[in-house]
C-alpha cells in the first residue's frame, strides 16, 4: 500500500550524500503526490499494478545465510571467471563478488561509489531515470529507497573481454519483502563492455523486487546489458532500463523473463547524438497465469540514428503477454531507421498477448517500420516431424525452442547465449542440445 | 509389406481417393504414376497419417498391423517414411539435432539404443556421402533455404539414415536436374533390399529409367485406372494420360 511507502520513508535512515537526500525527498513526495497507477494510465492499460499497490511488502529481511559456489554456479553456467557482484535479499555480498578495479573497469556496490567515487555518483546517478512521470513511481520508489546495488564504470578506450555479472538473489527470508536494487552503468568514450544483469531467487515467495538501473553511454562506445529477469514463480518484479546515449555509441539490450507473478520491465535508451544504434531483443516464456509487460521506449533526438527491436514471447496455459514499443522521432532526427518486431507464439487457448506499436515521427526524412505476428504450432512442421518418428509432445517443444532461438541467436556472448538457449530447450524438450 | 484394400478419402465434403487397393511385398518396387491432381499425393500424405484427410472406408494393413489406426509418429517408428514432395522448412532447428532425434526415437522404438551425437555422426557421415549432401549441411536449419534440389537429396538422406521397411517416395524427381536424379536414384537402388519395398511416386518416366519398378499402377481421378509392369511406363512415356482417361471415362 501507498501508506506502507510512504511511513517507511519517515523510519529511513538514508545513506549517501547530501544532493542525494534532498532527490530521495522529492522522489517520495513525488510518489505521495500520485501513488500508484492504475490502468487508466495508458502505460499502465495491460497491466494492472493493483497486486502490489493492494500488498504491503516490509523492507526485505536480512538473508538467513550465504549461498554456496556450486549453486550461483549453476544459475548461470560458464560464469567462474567473470567479473561478479552478487546481492542476496538487496543486500551487497562481498565474500561472493569478484569486484575487479584493474584492466579499466571499476566495478563496486554503490556503499563503496558513495565514498569512492561520489562526483561519478553526483554526475550520473538519478540523472537519467524520470521520476516524475506518474507511470514511472516504481522509479521515484526505488529512488527514495535505494540502499544497495552495483556501479560499473568502464574507462575511455577500455574492451572487456570478460563480462560483468550483476546477480540478485533472494532466499527464504525474503517472503513479503520488497528489495530496491539500483545499478548504474557508465561506457566512458571508446569503451566496450558487456553487462549481465540476473534476477534469481533461491527462495522466497511474495517478495518485490523494484530495480532501477540507469546507463551512460559515451561517445563511440559500446554497451551489451542483458538482463535475466529469472523470479520465484509468485514474485513481483518492477525493473527500468534508462539509457542515455551519446554520439556514435550502440546499446544492445536483450531481456531474458521467465519468472515472477507480475512483471514489468521498463528498456528506455534516448539517442542523444549522431550516428547512435539502440538494438533491444528480448525473449519472455510464460506459463501458469503469469503476466510479463515489457514497455520499451527509444527517442531519437539527433539524426543518423538507427534502433532495432526483436521482442518474441512464448505463452502458454493461461499467461499473459505485453509488450509496448514506443519510438519518438524528434524534428531534428532525420535519416532515422527504426524497425521493430514482435512476434508471439500462443501455446494454449487461454494464452493472450497485448502488443502495441506506439511510433511518433516529426522528421520527414526517416524509415520507421513495426510489425507484429501471434501464431500457433506450425502444423505443417508438426506433422513432417512426427512422420520422421518424432513424438507430438516431443515435436510440439522442439518447434517452440527453434521459435524462441532466433531471437536467442542475437545473443553475443557464446557461452550465455549457449546457456540460455540450453535452459530454454531444457524447458521445452527435457534435453540440452541442439 | 502393405496391402491396401479399398481406401477411400476425402478433405471436407470433396472424396480425393475413391477406393485403392494395392499390395506392395517386400523386395518389391512400385510406381505410382498418374496425372497431376489424380491422388497421388493424397494417397502418401494419408499412407503417413496426415490429420488433414479423412479416411471414410478401406483398410491398409502393414506387416500385419492396422496401419490406419496408428499415429504418424507410431507408423513412422514401425518402419514406414514418407519422402515430401514439398518438404517442410524448420528455421530453428538443426539438421543434425531433427535427424538424430528421429534415428533415436526409430531405434527406441526398435529396443535397440540411443546412439551419442558423436557416434550419430558416424553414422550420418557415411549416409551424407550416398546422396552426395556435405557435412556442412547438418549444422543448417531444417531444408531452410534449401534450394529444391537439397530439400530433395535431404529427404533421401533421412530415408538412407532412418532405413525404413515401406519407403513412399513422393516426386522425389521432380525439381531434380540430370545429374542429382541420377544420385537420388543410385542411393535409392543401393538401399534396396530383400526385406524392403518402395512404393515411387512419379509424374514422369524419367526416374524409373534408374529405379526399375517390379509393377507400375496408373492413379486417374482417385483410382488405379490400370496396372502393370514396367513397359506400362514407356507407354505412358509415349502417349501420355489421356488414352486412359478417355477408358476410364468410358468405363465409368
Ligand atoms: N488438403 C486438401 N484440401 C483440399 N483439396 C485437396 C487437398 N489435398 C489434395 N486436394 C485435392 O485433391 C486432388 C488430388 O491432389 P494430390 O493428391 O495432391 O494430387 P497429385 O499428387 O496426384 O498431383 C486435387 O484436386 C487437389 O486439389
Ligand atoms: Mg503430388
Amino acid at each position: 500500500m501507498a501508506t506502507a511507502f510512504l511511513k517507511q520513508f519517515t523510519n529511513l535512515e538514508p545513506e549517501g550524500p547530501a544532493w542525494l537526500t534532498a532527490i530521495r525527498q522529492r522522489a517520495i513526495a513525488r510518489f505521495g503526490d500520485v501513488g500508484f497507477p492504475t490502468t487508466r494510465n495508458e502505460d499502465w492499460h495491460f497491466t494492472s499494478p493493483a497486486p502490489i499497490a493492494e500488498a504491503t511488502f516490509e523492507p526485505m529481511r536480512a538473508p538467513t545465510g550465504l549461498p554456496d559456489e556450486s549453486t550461483l554456479a549453476a544459475l548461470l553456467p560458464g560464469t567462474a571467471d567473470w567479473i561478479r557482484l552478487v546481492f542476496v535479499n538487496g543486500r551487497f555480498a562481498p565474500t561472493l563478488s569478484r569486484p575487479d578495479a584493474a584492466g579499466g573497469v571499476k566495478v563496486m556496490s554503490l556503499a563503496a561509489a558513495y565514498r569512492e567515487e561520489p562526483s561519478l555518483l553526483e554526475y550520473h546517478l538519478t540523472q537519467r531515470a524520470d521520476i516524475v512521470d506518474p507511470a514511472q513511481v516504481f522509479t521515484a520508489i526505488n529512488t527514495a529507497f535505494m540502499a544497495d546495488g552495483a556501479v560499473v564504470q568502464v574507462q575511455p578506450g577500455v574492451s572487456t573481454p570478460v563480462p560483468i555479472h550483476l546477480l540478485f538473489l533472494t532466499d527464504d527470508a525474503a517472503t513479503g519483502g520488497v528489495s530496491h536494487p539500483r545499478v548504474l552503468l557508465v561506457a566512458e568514450p571508446g569503451s566496450n563492455a558487456t553487462v549481465v544483469e540476473q534476477y534469481a531467487s533461491l527462495g522466497g515467495s511474495r517478495y518485490l523486487t523494484n530495480a532501477v538501473t540507469e546507463a551512460w553511454v559515451g561517445d563511440g562506445s559500446t554497451l551489451h546489458h542483458i538482463r535475466l529477469q529469472q523470479e520465484a514463480r509468485d514474485a513481483f518484479h518492477v525493473g527500468t532500463t534508462a539509457v542515455h546515449q551519446e554520439r556514435d555509441s550502440h546499446f544492445l539490450s536483450f531481456s531474458f523473463a521467465t519468472g515472477a507473478a507480475l512483471s514489468r520491465i521498463n528498456i528506455f535508451s534516448g539517442l542523444h547524438g549522431r550516428g547512435c544504434g539502440a538494438t533491444l531483443n528480448g525473449l519472455y516464456i510464460l506459463g501458469g497465469s503469469q503476466h510479463c509487460d515489457h514497455q520499451t521506449r527509444i527517442v531519437h533526438a539527433q539524426p543518423d540514428c538507427y534502433s532495432r527491436e526483436l521482442y518474441k514471447g512464448v505463452l502458454d496455459d493461461a499467461s499473459h503477454g505485453v509488450f509496448n514499443g514506443k519510438v519518438y522521432v524528434h524534428p531534428e532526427a532525420q535519416k532515422t531507421d527504426g524497425k521493430q518486431t514482435n512476434n508471439t507464439l500462443l501455446l494454449s487457448e487461454r494464452a493472450r498477448i497485448d502488443t502495441k506499436p506506439q511510433l511518433e515521427i516529426f522528421a520527414d526524412d526517416v524509415k520507421c517500420t513495426h510489425g507484429a505476428t501471434v501464431g500457433r504450432i506450425d502444423e505443417t512442421a508438426l506433422f513432417y516431424m512426427k512422420s520422421r518418428g518424432i513424438p507430438n509432445t516431443q515435436a510440439r517443444k522442439l518447434l517452440t525452442y527453434a521459435f524462441a532461438a532466433e531471437v536467442l541467436e542475437t545473443i553475443p556472448v557464446d557461452i550465455l547465449r549457449d546457456g540460455l538457449e540450453r535452459m530454454a530447450l531444457e524447458r521445452f524438450t527435457g534435453t540440452t542440445d541442439a | 509389406m502393405i496391402h491396401i484394400s479399398d481406401l477411400r478419402a476425402s478433405v471436407g465434403d470433396k472424396e480425393i481417393l475413391k477406393g485403392i487397393s494395392l499390395d506392395v511385398g517386400a523386395g518389391e518396387i512400385h510406381a505410382i504414376m498418374g496425372p497431376n491432381g489424380s491422388g497421388k499425393s493424397t494417397l502418401a500424405q494419408v499412407l503417413a497419417g496426415h490429420p488433414g484427410y479423412e479416411v471414410t472406408s478401406g483398410s491398409v494393413i502393414y506387416q500385419g498391423k492396422d496401419l490406419l489406426d496408428m499415429e504418424p509418429e507410431e507408423r513412422a517408428q514401425a518402419g514406414v517414411f514418407l519422402a515430401f514432395q514439398y518438404p517442410v522448412e524448420i528455421p530453428g532447428v538443426s539438421n543434425a539435432y531433427f535427424l538424430r532425434t528421429a534415428y533415436n526415437e526409430v531405434r527406441k522404438a526398435r529396443g535397440e539404443p540411443e546412439a551419442d551425437p558423436l557416434e550419430f555422426l558416424d553414422i550420418v557421415a557415411d549416409r551424407l556421402k550416398l546422396v552426395d549432401l556435405d557435412e556442412a549441411m547438418l549444422q543448417r536449419s531444417v531444408n531452410a533455404g534449401f534450394s529444391g534440389g537439397e530439400k530433395k537429396r535431404n529427404e533421401i538422406l533421412q530415408l538412407a539414415v532412418l532405413d525404413p521397411a515401406l519407403a513412399i517416395l513422393d516426386e522425389t524427381d521432380s525439381g531434380l536436374d540430370i545429374d542429382a536424379l541420377r544420385t537420388v536414384a543410385d542411393g535409392v537402388n543401393k538401399l534396396r533390399r530383400q526385406d524392403n519395398a518402395f512404393l515411387v511416386v512419379t509424374h514422369y518416366q524419367r526416374l524409373l529409367n534408374y529405379i526399375v519398378p517390379d509393377r507400375v499402377h496408373v492413379l486417374v481421378d482417385g483410382r488405379i485406372a490400370r496396372s502393370g509392369g514396367k513397359e506400362l511406363a514407356l507407354e505412358l512415356e509415349a502417349r501420355g494420360y489421356d488414352w486412359i482417361t478417355a477408358e476410364q471415362g468410358v468405363g465409368a
